[in-house]
């Protein structure tokens, strides 16, 4: 049993807050060591995480209830099968802070069907697929555009007609604005899918774990 | 059937006792859990779940009933803190489990090793919004480690084997396994496997030798440091190993509140544990630090309050078996990861020298000297919570268990007992689940040893939520003893309300309370009651040494606040030590 001689009725004895010592240095809301001069918030980066998966039910849904939960934005996830009939690989275009993509990379691993994940750098090789229905008032003037981007027509009528485009997330974007005069109806994009240039790996595997 | 008209089925197994051979997906998962050595299940019948419960019915292993699904889970959490085994609970379908929800969420956020079986409907029903279907993989694969449907009987219990090797191995947690009614009911002779993980799942055992030597190079460097041990120590049975280290270089040590029992309260380096209600004396040494050897802790919310200004100045060593902890919250310096005790040994062979703390120690003893835990007495007055805290303490062993709900008492029980063993200190961390406390005395019990207490902190509404388990003690003959720090308030509520809410009290005056020590009774238990000082000592000698469960309606001082205490968010470094202080 303790007690002080004259200790207030509800609370404890010691120096007030403002009496005691202070650390010089501070973290940014990121939970970094910052310098206190300088405000250094990591801001977001837009990039492509790749991950291969084993093929079974659940995967995407654990995959995108983890970015769901954890409030991380998705631009566009993608998944199809691979090489092998076990495998399927997800890729995933997010914009966030480092420290986000880091953790993104490590909550991916953790999920157990994962095999492996990383992110890729720039110089991917990375395509999307879009489908674009537009008003067919101007056949021929769709046609040119659609060539410039070496997208071909799929559906030609008396009212519409429906383009397919392949490239780079920029080149869509820009072919998309030069259709966009004709009266787009409407939009379906893939999102985009990556490879690793060259040589380089986009997954690496444990030899053991190979089908 | 009764028991007694019971028949053998001696004759299909041969004289030795071998177990009759699997003929069900129900008896492969019975074996599954056989073979994975469970002892206990802890669980309530239901439509979906009972053939399972039917293949249990031939077997040596306990099943305890509990009154409520939600005790059931708690139960297994606690017996997986204490044993270091998975906790199995068992659930049918639909609202038994969901039932389950809240204690799978606790153990996830825990990281306690938690098995839970549920029921579901037969395969053919699953989306139909079927009689007590409920989507139960769906509904926990955010708060599972793993979770699993089982759609074969011939795997069922492979399955089942594989859900408690994952519930056990890596970073601990729960797993769930879904089984619909004709998977455990379809005939089946494959035996199961020995219980496995997936190739997939491989946790590091050792970290990295680069970072380790780089790591030790920055610690015996310090001038200030501190050792963060978080539950992962005591999960990891490190707690040896990081006392050993601690007092071979003399570095003070701090714990998390699920770390508390990772190093004895009553050694010269403890400094108890820091965090929202931690001690002064922490929260001082964590935020002055110039080096945190954190080891197996997550950096939650509650330890370190607001990110920016936590040990501004400190160097982090964070050792984790789980990879995707590291900088997840807190930037770390160097992430070691692997398993506590493989790395802090690696880490005590990687550090040259011994950091001199000579002047370091003597500026944390003296904030213990200038920040004691301590509380004003006055005979006349309602009883104090903290002085029913410390008599207990006095009058049980070491190695007695404690467990607790949610709330201001959880606070005390912290604070004013010593403790020095891990396993000891089983409480509701991440989730705060209120109702935690009596399920988890039933659970720890059976998983402490026989001459070990379990004794239970309870607040007067964390104890409502699920005192109908004390039907279970009773009928269980359980020695466990449940103090009910009765304030006739959701106390914590309350103590916000008054600090951030200009004291308007809504819905946290609970003066509407039963009798606790009459209601006791009625279960079966043995009823007590405090109300001066005058009857702690007695009472307390009483309820311990009554055989089965007791409970002690302990009349306590309403107004009584917990502190220190750092404001949501806010800085360790400015603990309030009084409400002006908020």
């Amino acid at each position: 049993m303790s007690s002080q001689d004259d200790p207030p009725e509800n609370g404890l004895l010691g120096a007030d807050p403002d009496d005691r010592p202070r650390p010089r240095g501070r973290r940014n809301s990121q939970g970094i060591r910052i310098d206190p001069e300088v405000e250094a918030e990591r801001s977001p980066r837009r990039t492509t995480i790749t991950a291969l998966v084993q093929n079974e039910p659940g995967v995407l849904s654990k995959v995108s209830g983890l970015f769901s939960r954890r409030q991380y934005n998705i631009e566009s996830l993608t998944v199809g099968t691979t090489q092998e009939t076990e495998w399927s690989r997800i890729t995933v275009v997010v914009e966030e802070p480092d420290p986000n993509i880091d953790q993104i990379e490590k909550q991916l691993d953790k999920l157990v069907p994962v095999i492996h994940t990383r992110e890729l750098d720039e110089n991917a090789v990375a395509r999307e697929l879009v489908l674009v229905k537009l008003d067919a008032e101007d056949p021929a003037k769709v046609h040119a555009i659609t060539e410039m981007y070496d997208g071909r027509t799929l559906d030609a009528g008396p009212r519409t007609v429906t383009v397919e485009l392949t490239g780079s997330e920029r080149k869509i974007d820009d072919a998309l604005d030069a259709l966009r005069q004709f009266g787009v109806r409407e939009i379906a994009r893939t999102g985009q899918t990556a490879l690793a240039r060259g040589e380089t790996k986009t997954s690496t595997v444990p030899d053991d774990l190979k089908p | 059937m009764s028991s007694e008209q019971a028949v053998p089925t001696e004759e299909s197994g041969d004289a030795e006792g071998t177990p009759d051979p699997v003929s069900t997906g129900a008896a492969s998962v019975v074996r599954a859990l056989e073979n994975a050595g469970v002892e206990y299940l802890f669980g309530v019948q239901g439509g979906a779940i009972m053939p399972v419960y039917d293949a249990l019915y031939d077997s040596e292993m306990r099943h305890i009933t509990m009154a409520h699904e939600q005790g059931a889970v708690h139960a297994a959490d606690a017996y997986g803190i204490v044993s270091g085994d998975p906790g199995i609970c068992m659930a049918t379908s639909g609202p038994g489990a969901t039932n389950l929800v809240t204690g799978i969420a606790d153990a996830d956020m825990d990281s306690d090793p938690v098995l839970a079986l549920t029921g579901q409907v037969p395969t053919d029903f699953v989306g139909s919004d079927a009689f007590q279907e409920t989507d139960t993989t769906g509904v926990t694969r955010p708060i599972t480690k793993e979770n699993y449907f089982a759609s074969d009987a011939d795997t069922v219990g492979d399955v089942v084997g594989e859900a408690f090797a994952m519930a056990k191995r890596g970073r601990q947690g729960p797993t769930l396994v879904d089984l619909p009614k004709d998977v455990t009911n379809a005939e089946t002779d494959r035996e199961p496997g020995p219980a496995r993980t997936p190739d997939t799942y491989r946790p590091a055992e050792t970290a990295d030798e680069a970072t380790v030597t780089a790591a030790a190079e920055a610690f015996a460097a310090a001038e200030r440091p501190v050792i963060l041990a978080g539950g992962g120590v005591i999960k990891a049975e490190a707690s040896a190993a990081v006392r050993e280290f601690a007092i071979d270089h003399e570095v003070p040590v701090v714990t998390t509140m699920p770390g508390i029992g990772a190093f004895p309260e009553d050694h010269d380096l403890s400094l108890k544990w820091a965090g929202m209600h931690g001690t002064g004396y922490a929260n001082m040494a964590l935020t002055m630090s110039d080096c945190i050897l954190a080891v197996g802790t997550r950096f939650d919310d509650r330890l370190t309050g607001g990110v920016e200004t936590f040990a501004p100045d400190a160097e982090i060593l964070h050792v984790d078996i789980d990879p995707a902890e590291i900088s997840k919250n807190v930037e770390a310096d160097y992430g070691l990861v692997g398993d506590a005790r493989a790395v802090v040994g690696q880490f005590a062979d990687a550090v040259v020298g011994s950091p001199d703390t000579d002047a370091w120690c003597e500026q944390c003893a003296e904030w213990k000297r200038e920040y004691p835990l301590d509380y004003h007495i006055d005979e006349d007055a309602p009883v104090k919570p903290q002085f029913v805290v410390e008599a207990v303490d006095a009058a049980t062993g070491d190695d007695t268990v404690v467990t607790t709900g949610v709330g201001q008492h959880q606070m005390w029980a912290c604070q004013y007992w010593t403790y020095t063993e891990p396993r000891t200190w089983v409480s509701s961390h991440g989730l705060g689940a209120m109702g935690y406390g009596v399920p988890a005395a039933i659970g720890a019990r059976y998983a402490a040893d026989d001459d070990q207490s379990v004794v239970c902190f309870d607040g007067d509404g964390s104890f409502l939520m699920t005192c109908q388990e004390l039907t279970v003690a009773a009928r269980e003959e359980l020695d466990i003893t449940v103090f009910v720090l009765n304030n006739e308030f959701i106390g914590m509520v309350r103590q916000w309300q008054d600090g951030f809410f200009e004291g308007r009290r809504m819905a946290s005056e609970y003066d509407w309370m039963p009798e606790f020590d009459t209601l006791a009774e009625a279960f079966g238990a043995k009823g007590f009651r405090i109300d001066t000082y005058d009857d702690v000592e007695d009472t307390i000698e009483a309820a311990l040494a009554y055989e089965g469960p007791s409970v002690v309606d302990v009349h306590i001082d309403p107004e009584e606040d917990v502190f220190p205490m750092v404001p949501s968010g806010g800085d360790n470094g400015l603990f309030a030590l009084r409400g002006d202080h908020l």
